[in-house]
């Protein structure tokens, strides 16, 4: 897989959309393990009610995973330079995450073609869950 | 409140071997459909030596230790108030299945706004690999609910 050029994409171009079934319990339990995140807030609903929250919900990295897939069916991961989210709101059981990328910039750094990459990842009510950037490399 | 002293605190730094067992592991948790990152055949197809670790892994790796919460605790932050702000990540180079991975965290800013409801601790953490290559920084905002 090779980056697309820097003469085939523009300002303003989308990134095919990548759309994720919804979060259950179950989805949190395998990320649990998966990504060492053992925080017993996302899989234990009495700690996460004892926590003041009315039951657990997402890692805000299991959607910056997701956001990071949109990334790579677009770019081989070698042509990632940086890639930085906020997560802005929280993701809650039975959301279904759709991510997008529109590119707003395109430059030359280091010498090399790049371009700057708008990112959200929302679910289905279009709520906004995680806004962020990243920095590509493209081809010539 | 999170004691100002912390910022240029660095952390006691880990090493993690990264299994290729966890990688595939991962790749199923985040519904992964590109077979690079679980079928070792196609990332060698693809020109990798191993599984590659996909642009997040890193994260993981920092908290693969026995109590990767210690450090909440060493700042006197109770875990069930915490929240994840803001993450970053700026790639240097690959990270692969049989690495060997060092992460090392410093405190480099903590602040609040709502006159303190909110208070925000930033690490940055160098990731570096088994031949001291750099192969990326992590910066990460973690939000206290006070």
């Amino acid at each position: 897989m090779n980056p697309p050029s820097f003469d085939s994409v523009q300002v303003g171009d989308t990134l095919p959309a990548l759309e994720k079934p919804p979060i259950t319990r179950h989805t949190l339990a395998l990320f649990c393990g998966a990504s060492n995140d053992h925080n017993p807030i996302h899989v234990d609903i009495d700690f996460a009610k004892a926590a003041g929250m009315p039951d657990v919900f997402a890692h805000g990295m299991l959607s910056m995973a997701y956001l990071g897939q949109l990334l790579t069916h677009w770019v081989p991961q070698s042509a990632l330079r940086s890639f930085a989210v906020r997560f802005s709101a929280i993701t809650q059981l039975k959301d279904r995450i759709t991510c997008h990328g529109r590119i707003t910039e395109k430059f030359v750094d280091n010498g090399e073609h790049r371009a700057r990459i708008e990112l959200k990842a929302v679910n289905q009510d279009n709520d906004v869950k995680l806004i962020g950037e990243a920095v590509v490399a493209l081809g010539h | 409140m999170i004691d100002r002293k912390f910022i240029g605190h660095r952390f006691t730094p880990s090493s993690v071997e990264v299994e290729k067992g966890q990688l595939k592991f991962f790749a199923l948790a985040i519904g992964t459909t590109d077979p690079i990152y679980f079928d070792e055949a196609a990332a060698r197809q693809a020109g990798h030596p191993a599984l590659p670790a996909p642009p997040t892994f890193a994260f993981s790796l920092g908290l693969a230790r026995p109590d990767p919460f210690d450090w909440i605790k060493e700042l006197d932050i109770d875990l069930g108030r915490v929240l994840h702000g803001e993450q970053q990540f700026e790639y240097l180079g690959q990270i692969y299945a049989g690495d060997v991975i060092t992460l090392q965290a410093e405190v480099v800013d903590i602040y609040d706004k709502k006159n303190g409801a909110l208070e925000f601790l930033v690490q940055r953490t160098t990731v570096t690999n088994q031949r001291q290559e750099l192969v990326g920084i992590m910066t990460s905002s973690t939000v206290v609910r006070n």
